[in-house]
């Protein structure tokens, strides 16, 4: 008796309920699809963290300033954290003052919470180029130029149609030249990051914010993996130059392992609520087994007076049961790739390799342990008992 | 008569236990039949008849008593090697047929072939000539809700003669059928017994057990006639 023939006597068994075994497949079914597509949401939302948390760059180090009066940081100690033989990581160093502002261009008026003061190397420092136009230059900077390089959403709010570069916005009463407009970058939170404005420190200084601390430092190291040592340099210089209670030190990359984390736990959290659906499927597998098992108990006893061997009779419901299963979780998986197309809860699904093998590895598991005890009973019973049955 | 028995029954009891009622369905039976022969065995219902034929067909084991088939003892046998008596030694016709249902008759004829390992393209060979023996080879494609009575337990009694086993045990075969089916049945016993196959019957007709060469008559359990009757009596 060889195994094609015991999967044919099990199709045969499968096709003999076509109703019943769609249903039982249908648990199985949705016990996979839930699986890999909670995994799938799960991993999805966490890789939008991520790749926000990425848009920041992740070989950044934000000094934060948390004191409110005078001393603190300034622009005094921006420069000394740029010091080749204290913090040799250091790749540049861009002091900032952040302020909120009105701009004001042919009688339309855009208010901007953060209109940025800062040098040149900021903008390759927060990963922000321009697309349009170009950065002001280190010279603007030293003259204090008014030039101003606008977000994205600014050049829509102000410039509706019209190329922004080469205009003159009126800010805090100054006039600024628009130099360039920022390409468009991915929004961590509820603030828009393009809604936004950078110009050289020193104009902003001398028109809006006034010669008083800097907001923040951005400091860059030289390569990702230098951000932890970077930040115990720059931590020495700090302590020494403003004093321990007045900053506070942003690290991306550790935001990112933080939110990570979380992602993860959101995960395997909504993996293990799938993880009871596909245990519930299980379940509704053995039941069935159980029931067709009752039910062709003459049968099987007609087979073991033909001289069917007990192997054969446990092969034959075994593999019904695992057909049901695999079949179930096959479709299962095809339901999740589809369903991962679409945008679900506002997230993007993307899918786990490893959750549709474990899926579909444990779909097969059930099929085989939970039809395994119907199985077992079907091979034990006597033939006498088997034909007896009523 | 060939001097190893097919059948040998030595001093068989079987007790069943239901509750604290205890119920000896048979009591100390003792029988031999020898090759070709064809055997009825009669009695009423309770006689332990069936008892008698389920042993004899491996079906259940004896509570005292040894039972030897084709010259073994089939106490002494495993699960495995049971499995392999049935499929190989008897052939069994049942009363209600027993066909697998939404199976082709052929597939059914196949079924024992199957289980013990023959090729496909063999077994359509052996089941098809075996349906042919029982005048059904135009049925072969036919499921058994699909035929009568009569051609279901000629589909059976092909199947159980597909393996050409040493013995042809039948309980009650001609039970569920009328008069005209019954003759068809028994009449393909009546070739098979003349082509010199081993048949023991039961029945409670007298015009069946009539067509057997001798008769067994169950009483309580016990064998309280055995003679030679039919066309062979003396």
């Amino acid at each position: 008796m060889n195994v094609g023939e015991i999967v044919r006597f099990a199709l045969r068994g499968i096709g003999a309920n076509k109703l019943r075994s769609v249903l039982t497949m249908l648990g199985i079914l949705i016990g996979v699809a839930a699986v890999i597509l909670l995994v799938a949401v799960g991993n999805g939302s966490a890789q939008s963290v991520a790749d926000r948390i990425e848009a920041l760059g992740t070989n950044t180090l934000t000094v934060m300033s948390t004191s409110r009066g005078a001393g603190g940081l300034t622009t005094e100690v921006a420069d000394a954290l740029d010091d080749r033989v204290l913090a040799p990581g250091v790749a540049s160093v861009s002091p900032v003052v952040s302020t909120s502002a009105t701009l004001t261009y042919a009688g339309a008026e855009h208010e901007i919470s953060s209109f940025v003061g800062t040098t040149p190397g900021w903008f390759t420092a927060s990963n922000f180029p321009v697309e349009t136009g170009a950065t002001f230059t280190a010279d603007d900077e030293a003259q204090a130029r008014r030039v101003v390089v606008i977000g994205r959403t600014v050049a829509e709010e102000l410039f509706s149609g019209v190329d922004p570069v080469g205009k003159q916005v009126t800010v805090g009463g100054a006039l600024f030249t628009v130099a360039g407009v920022l390409q468009e970058k991915s929004s961590s939170g509820f603030q828009d990051a393009n809604d936004t404005a950078v110009a050289p420190i020193s104009a902003v200084q001398q028109v809006l914010s006034g010669y008083g601390p800097l907001s923040s430092i951005l400091v860059e190291a030289r390569d990702p993996g230098m951000v932890d040592t970077v930040q115990s340099e720059i931590t020495t210089i700090l302590n020494q130059r403003a004093g321990a209670d007045t900053y506070r030190i942003q690290n991306a990359s550790q935001l990112l392992e933080t939110q990570t984390e979380t992602a993860d736990t959101f995960t395997t959290l909504l993996g293990a609520v799938a993880a009871i659906s596909l245990l519930v499927g299980g379940i509704g597998i053995t039941n069935i087994m159980l029931v067709t098992v009752t039910e062709r108990t003459r049968e099987i006893g007609i087979r073991k007076a033909l001289g069917a061997p007990r192997r054969v009779i446990l092969s034959q419901f075994l593999i019904e049961a695992t057909l049901l299963s695999v079949i179930g979780g096959g479709l299962g998986v095809a339901a999740a790739v589809i369903g991962s197309r679409f945008e679900i809860v506002g997230v993007q699904p993307v899918i786990v390799p490893s959750s549709v093998a474990l899926a579909l590895g444990v779909s097969v598991l059930i099929g085989l342990f939970f039809g395994g005890l119907p199985a077992a009973r079907a091979a034990r019973l006597r033939p006498i008992d088997a034909l007896r049955y009523e | 008569m060939s001097n190893r028995p097919v059948l040998d029954v030595r001093s068989v009891t079987k007790v069943y236990r239901d509750g604290n009622t205890t119920v000896r369905a048979l009591d100390n039976v003792s029988l031999r039949v020898g090759h070709g022969e064809y055997v009825a065995i009669m009695g009423s219902s309770g006689s332990g008849k069936s008892t008698l034929m389920n042993i004899l067909g491996c079906l259940d084991v004896p509570t005292t008593g040894t039972y030897l088939l084709d010259g073994v003892d089939v106490s002494r046998l495993s699960d495995g090697q049971l499995a392999l008596v049935r499929n190989r030694l008897i052939g069994f016709v049942f009363q209600a047929f027993n066909l697998i249902p939404r199976t082709s008759a052929a597939a059914n004829v196949e079924l024992p072939l199957a289980y013990s390992g023959m090729r496909a393209a063999e077994r359509r060979r052996r089941a098809l000539f075996s349906l042919d023996l029982v005048g059904l080879a135009d049925r072969a494609d036919h499921e058994p809700n699909q035929l009568s009575g009569g051609q279901q337990q000629r589909v059976a009694v092909a199947r159980a003669l597909v393996t050409e086993p040493a013995l042809l045990l039948a309980d009650e075969p001609t039970g569920n059928l009328d008069s005209h089916a019954t003759e068809e049945v028994l009449s393909v016993f009546d070739d098979l017994n003349a082509a010199g196959r081993t048949i023991v019957l039961i029945t409670h007709e007298n015009e069946v057990a009539a067509r057997a060469d001798r008769l067994i008559r169950l009483f309580d359990g016990q064998v309280v006639e055995d003679a030679r009757v039919g066309r062979h009596a003396a």
